[in-house]
């Protein structure tokens, strides 16, 4: 434990962090070209017959991106704000999930069981 | 231990990369980053009530076109090719701007700043073509609420891009000092967040809309 090691450490300690952000930052945009183009590709040349199948695919797909965009370009881990910016997209995530699953999943039953659906309308009218 | 311990403060005290060239200035960035990121959070659940409501009415077309019909999907590759193009070369100015190099960190930003520009007229067209075809926001629930999604997401690039330009100039006027470099910290978040929105409406509205 002498002086010198100690006040060299957070340069080392940046140095790397540095480099581990730079190599970090590279593997995030060759992912996030990759994940871009095959969603696309998937829809636009309808490579599955299986509509249900290419959305599950595409919305894995889009919820990989997100994770990989949070880390490698917002720079997101456990250590940065001493956690707090982690803490704080981890309360968002679930808040989203929560509105924007809450929201489809009990108004689409709300449609199919109180409702009449818009397109059937004018037939049940009939 | 004392490793652990010496470098811990100044890890906390800047966003990712900054800590490791500024410790020559305080400048009480720590703050203003947790905040920003703060504000990008509750930003972003503005996006998730935006996008709960379209789910919920995304098929209510009310007899009118359905997304088959109108959505571009070549237009809307464009656009997504332009933003994502536009936080790469964000990336490509950061590693100058540490650097304190600004001509390269002036240019990288211009760059962006056009890639951005041109993202918000290829959706303005986009939005001419439908209002023009009768696909206005007042057609139908599905429409209303896809102008509200797309359009609040295409005002923040709005404002990202006049941060840019004030940016560039700031850049000129007075160098990269620690208050411009907070700045341009933020806005590089800012602009990364609002690529991370467009994932979800490229998936969620546009390539769903679609085979849906």
């Amino acid at each position: 434990m002498s002086t010198r090691p100690v006040h060299l450490a957070p340069e080392d300690h940046g140095t790397a962090r540095e480099h581990g952000s730079r190599r970090r930052y590279r593997i995030g945009v060759a992912l996030a070209i990759l994940l871009t183009v095959i969603p696309f590709w998937l829809v636009m040349s309808g490579a599955l017959p299986n509509a249900a199948v290419t959305a599950a695919i595409i919305f894995a797909l889009a919820l990989v991106q997100i994770v990989v965009h949070v880390v490698s370009f917002l720079h997101l881990d456990t250590q940065s704000e001493g956690g707090w910016t982690l803490l704080a997209f981890l309360f968002t995530a679930v808040i989203v999930v929560l509105t924007i699953g809450g929201s489809v999943w009990v108004m689409y039953h709300l449609n199919t069981n109180m409702m009449p659906m818009p397109d059937s309308a004018p037939s049940t009218m009939r | 231990m004392t490793h652990r311990t010496t470098a811990a403060p100044g890890a906390a005290i800047t966003w990712h990369h900054l800590d490791a060239d500024d410790h020559d200035h305080d400048h009480g960035g720590g703050a203003t980053v947790l905040g920003f990121w703060i504000y990008l959070m509750s930003d972003a659940l503005i996006f998730a009530s935006l996008f709960a409501m379209f789910g919920v009415v995304s098929t209510s077309y009310a007899g009118g076109p359905v997304p088959r019909q109108i959505f571009d999907l070549p237009l809307v590759a464009l656009n997504t090719a332009l933003l994502l193009a536009s936080s790469i070369t964000f990336g490509q100015a950061m590693p100058h701007m540490e650097a304190g190099r600004i001509g390269p960190t002036r240019l990288w930003l211009a760059v962006t700043g056009v890639l951005g520009a041109a993202f918000v007229g290829v959706e303005l067209y986009e939005f001419s073509h439908l209002i023009a075809e009768g696909a206005g926001p007042q057609r139908s629930a599905f429409l209303s609420a896809f102008f509200t999604l797309v359009g609040t997401h295409g005002a923040h690039v709005t404002v990202g891009l006049i941060w840019v330009v004030t940016m560039l100039v700031q850049i000129g006027q007075h160098g990269l000092t620690g208050e411009i470099r907070r700045r341009v910290v933020c806005l590089s978040m800012f602009w990364h967040f609002l690529d991370i929105i467009w994932i979800g409406v490229f998936n969620f509205v546009y390539l769903y809309g679609v085979i849906r």
